[in-house]
């Protein structure tokens, strides 16, 4: 189960620099470590979503950027058009284009990015231009140390309450089991 | 005429283990260069023995790696990779997932590197999935061994290369601060 030692345990924890969906009292956090260009995380982007119907206000999600860049051009700039959008809109702006990067994994070049942002009544010229500057990539850098820290090994990693969760995402009822449990034991250990 | 398979498969070393002196090899890295262990003495090396070039996609363990490869550099720690891949593999896997850094061809003869460090499975002929961190001196300071199908992450390494640098790694290791 373990690997390496001090892996599997997110670090650093939530905390309030991060993209959050869901109350902060949820009785479960569950973090992905994702790649907007990464098929697996595509397939996996519906799953959250089904979790978060499900779970209602237990369940607390967020979102870390974990660009593999070598083996996709495009995930640096897509994270980077996702911080983007949520300095100019907030939080609703940064799920927003979380959602429409996912559905649109297959044209994420800038030109697209900025279009997307367009879409979304954003500031597509500004958006660009903080893509050409680099305004957001040390903020994805960033959370892709805190990846590496944390022992995520590919994408999408996820971790239930800051331990990773190294069963199949893809077996969505095993994977809401999974958060279902998280939310009673945390629930039992507040001394409900 | 000489037998050519032996019937029983010699039993599997175990993992060498921190405070070994790494052994020395020499592998080809290219059709035409070679790479050798004591090249690298004065600075920290991270070996990464592994089963295959052309394991699955985005997950793969040489791809997350290339990917941390600025973090092993600012610690002034090499990264060399080892599989018993031949050159020319290791040459178009490289390219394909664009590797930044060294594929050791551990050939011929066949796993022998794999061997001497306790990281190879004769069940399947090729390396285990396994890490070492060698100091300056050349000595192992960290090891582990991965199931094969596990694609171990960088957060082992990276811990087991800072304490190097911070603790008694002064030397000659790069200077490198977190």
């Amino acid at each position: 189960m373990s690997r390496s030692e001090g892996g599997g345990t997110l670090t650093p924890p939530v905390s309030e620099r991060d993209h959050a969906k869901g109350p902060a009292e949820a009785p479960v956090t569950l973090v992905e470590y994702g790649d907007f260009e990464c098929p697996y995380c595509g397939m996996a982007s519906p799953i959250v979503k089904a979790a978060q119907r499900k779970l209602g206000p237990r369940l607390r999600f967020v979102y870390r950027h974990f660009p593999l860049a070598e083996a996709h051009p495009h995930a640096r700039h897509a994270a980077a058009a996702a911080e983007a959008a949520a300095a100019q809109g907030g939080e609703a702006a940064f799920w927003a284009m979380h959602d429409a990067l996912f559905e649109n994994q297959h044209a994420l070049d800038d030109a697209s990015l900025t279009r997307l942002a367009a879409g979304l009544g954003l500031d597509g010229d500004r958006l660009a231009t903080d893509l050409a500057a680099g305004t957001y990539a040390g903020r994805v850098r960033q959370d892709f140390r805190s990846g590496v820290r944390s022992g995520v090994n590919g994408t999408p990693t996820f971790f239930i309450n800051g331990a990773r969760y190294d069963r199949a995402w893809a077996d969505e009822g095993q994977f809401i089991r999974a958060l279902r449990e998280a939310a009673e034991g945390a629930g039992a250990r507040a001394g409900e | 005429m000489a037998k050519l398979v032996p019937t029983t498969a010699p039993p599997a070393p175990s993992l060498l283990q921190p405070g070994t002196r790494a052994p020395n090899f020499t592998l080809r890295s290219t059709p035409d260069a070679t790479v050798s262990l004591s090249d690298f003495r004065g600075r920290p090396v991270i070996l990464a023995f592994y089963p295959a070039d052309w394991s699955p996609v985005c997950g793969d363990q040489m791809a997350l790696y290339n990917e941390v490869l600025d973090e092993f550099k600012e610690l002034g720690a090499e990264l060399l990779g080892i599989s018993v891949d031949g050159v020319w593999c290791h040459k178009a896997f490289a390219e394909a997932r664009k590797l930044r850094f060294p594929l050791l061809a551990d050939f011929e003869p066949k796993g022998a590197v794999s061997r001497a460090y306790g990281a190879y499975s004769a069940d399947y002929g090729t390396s285990e999935r396994a890490l070492f961190v060698i100091d300056a001196e050349g000595v192992i300071r960290w090891s582990y061994l991965s199931p094969a199908d596990v694609n171990p992450g960088a957060d082992g390494i990276l811990t087991a290369i800072e304490d190097l640098v911070s603790g008694a790694g002064a030397g000659a290791a790069g200077g490198a601060s977190p």
